[in-house]
């Protein structure tokens, strides 16, 4: 397994309280799978993304578990060490690429400057080795020259997976990449975050988007207020979901080929610093009973992980 | 019920002081370039497309948020982009627009109930005291309830969903006859969006609303519509009943539209389209979509194809004939 996050907990401690952002979340990625994360905004899927990578910063804190990375424990690593395998061993791509590359500088420069840091190259090899990486991911090698503010979203986006596999890392992190973009740019997008899979890595998408998660990955894992609640063979997740909040969610969203029939779910998220007692999808869910002001543990259902007390030994 | 005729709307490109200094010409953006379409009584037309494709454009000038360069607007037999202001602010009640966010559509500082009460004091169609009553029942209508709580509450302590219901409440508290609703769940939390579309669609049965719907998701679309209509670059490519126009699409550009949408059914279709998105200031000759098309042939780049059809219409020379 190349990661393998074991019980993790990230809480942000603010005036009102502790936030339980991440809440005990155990998950396993091999390499050249692609997994996505999925959930609403406010349910702890960024948080995981940016705790494996431990940028995480106050008030936030990872206050209990392991992330295991290629034999590695990343909890335990000092800031040096995390700066050093943040790029050359895990890449990542976020939501904005706006926030992530520098206006006043031309993206070939950009690129040069991460492989030079990281890399025993000099600036010309580097320069070549920029307008590989820009061919690669769909844009003409000419691009070096342009600045960040000449291109478009989707051409920033191949940017910033240029950048995010420049160093060649195992991992690729891609938080909501295509949120921004049109659907047209998204295709090509996600084709190119599939193709890391051929290059040996593995990818962690991270999507409020269950048709996009349900068309690309091989595993999806569901995330609901801090909880993972389920996580499993994504054909199979979507078509037969376990989970009671899984199955309102897809049943909640249209698709383009057939007619669904459309079933709002009711209620909304809940606080993070004062979460229902017991299951945190307790106060929404139709399926709810008695035993359920209880928190459930994980059940494991034909290797489908699952945290709902209706698969638990006599319900 | 409202039909617009070869509408456009040219914006003037910003240019910096040297540009203006050394060229008198004046260059345009065709945001919205001729287009003509109708919507039915109690029918929902979904304008769909990607960025920049002219949409919201369409959208604002058709509640007269914007003027339109060229074109008619004919509203209940008039053609309301030729009414002077007292005339406009007459019609104006009922035709309403929802926005897209519901963060930047209230005002900070006023009250949720004042945002619903607002219009209806604005259009002297109530008191002070009787507005306050239709706003508690909107309230309640639209299930921000316990309603005389929510009344009194500001923007800031409501959710995105929240947020949503009121801007949905204040515009049907004067009972339009025709409603732009610009993107109104593709900011909101998606396990809320299926209850803001039900609750939309739930006022469109009980007051026969028409409807635009703008929305760059086709498979919302599927949900909210009865017609479809595609735009690129500022032009309608197509335009006919939802059902034909997503399984027997007739134009490139829908076709590789559907293709692309994310689905639960991996369907293999593969509708190709090529490179960017064509600056608009500098528009390619003819169809404007050959650049990107696949199946283009020499007059796709010199003759402009007309939108023809009986009921399903695309502006296409070589139009697809697919069943998907």
């Amino acid at each position: 397994m190349l990661l393998d996050v074991k019980n993790l907990k990230t809480y942000f401690y603010s005036k009102r309280g502790v936030l339980r952002a991440v809440d005990n979340v155990s998950i396993g990625v091999n390499r050249r799978e692609f997994i996505s994360i999925v959930g609403e905004s406010g349910c702890g899927k960024s948080t995981l993304a940016y705790s494996i990578i431990r940028l995480i910063d106050t008030p936030g804190k990872i206050v209990n578990g392991k992330i295991l990375f290629d034999g590695k424990n990343l909890v335990e690593l000092s800031e040096e060490e995390m700066r050093k395998l943040r790029g050359r061993e895990i890449g990542m791509v976020f939501q904005d690429p706006m926030t992530s590359l520098d206006p006043l500088e031309k993206i070939g420069e950009q690129i040069v400057e991460t492989i030079i840091e990281h890399q025993d190259v000099d600036k010309k090899e580097a320069w070549e080795r920029a307008a590989i990486l820009l061919e690669k991911v769909g844009l003409s090698g000419d691009r070096v020259n342009y600045y960040p503010h000449q291109l478009s979203g989707g051409q920033r986006q191949r940017v910033m997976i240029a950048l995010a596999v420049s160093l060649n890392p195992k991992l690729l992190i891609a938080d909501e990449p295509t949120t921004a973009l049109d659907v047209i740019v998204q295709e090509k997008i996600m084709d190119l975050l599939e193709g890391m899979k051929r290059e040996n890595r593995a990818v962690i998408l991270i999507t409020h988007d269950f048709a996009l998660a349900a068309d690309r990955s091989d595993k999806i894992a569901v995330m609901y207020a801090g909880w993972l609640i389920e996580f499993g063979e994504a054909d199979k997740l979507a078509n037969e979901p376990l989970h009671p909040y899984s199955e309102g969610l897809i049943s909640s969203v249209p698709d383009v080929w057939e007619d669904r029939d459309i079933k709002p779910m009711p209620g909304f998220p809940p606080d993070l610093i004062d979460p229902p007692k017991g299951c945190r999808f307790r106060p929404r869910c139709p399926k709810a009973m008695d035993k359920c002001i209880n928190e459930p543990p994980t059940f494991s259902v034909n290797g489908r992980i699952v945290k709902c007390w209706l698969y638990g030994e006599n319900k | 019920m409202i039909e617009v005729k070869n509408l456009k709307k040219y914006f003037p490109v910003q240019k910096s002081a040297i540009e203006v200094l050394l060229s008198k010409k004046i260059e345009y953006i065709r945001a919205v370039d001729g287009i003509s379409f109708k919507v039915e009584k109690g029918e929902v037309l979904s304008l769909v497309g990607e960025s920049g494709c002219g949409k919201t454009t369409t959208g604002r000038i058709l509640v007269g948020l914007e003027d339109p360069t060229d074109g008619k607007i004919i509203f209940k037999g008039k053609d309301i982009t030729k009414l002077d202001k007292e005339e406009f602010r007459k019609v104006r009640r009922h035709l309403q627009m929802i926005f897209q966010d519901p963060y930047a559509s209230l005002n900070p500082k006023m009250k949720i109930g004042e945002h619903i009460e607002d219009p209806l004091i604005i259009h002297n169609i109530a008191d002070n005291k009787e507005a306050r009553e239709l706003a508690l029942q909107m309230l309640e209508r639209v299930g921000l309830v316990p309603a005389d709580q929510f009344y009194n509450r500001l923007p800031y302590q409501l959710s995105g969903g929240q947020r949503q219901r009121v801007a949905i409440a204040r515009a049907m508290i004067l009972k339009p006859e025709f409603v732009v609703a610009d993107e109104p769940v593709s900011m909101i939390d998606v396990s809320l969006r299926a209850a803001i579309l039900d609750l939309l669609m739930s006022f469109k049965a009980e007051y026969s609303l028409s409807m635009l719907f703008i929305t760059h998701d086709l498979s919302v679309a599927r949900v909210v519509g009865d017609r479809i209509a595609v735009m690129y670059l500022g032009k309608i490519v197509e335009i006919g009943e939802t059902r034909k126009v997503i399984h027997r699409p007739k134009h490139p550009y829908t076709a590789a539209l559907l293709s692309a949408v994310p689905s639960f059914l991996k369907r293999e279709i593969k509708i190709e389209i090529i490179g960017d998105v064509a600056n608009p200031r500098d528009p390619p000759p003819g169809c404007k979509y050959h650049p990107r098309c696949p199946f283009a042939k020499e007059i796709c780049s010199k003759e402009e194809p007309k939108l023809e059809g009986k009921k399903h219409l695309a502006a296409c020379h070589f139009p697809l004939d697919l069943n998907l």
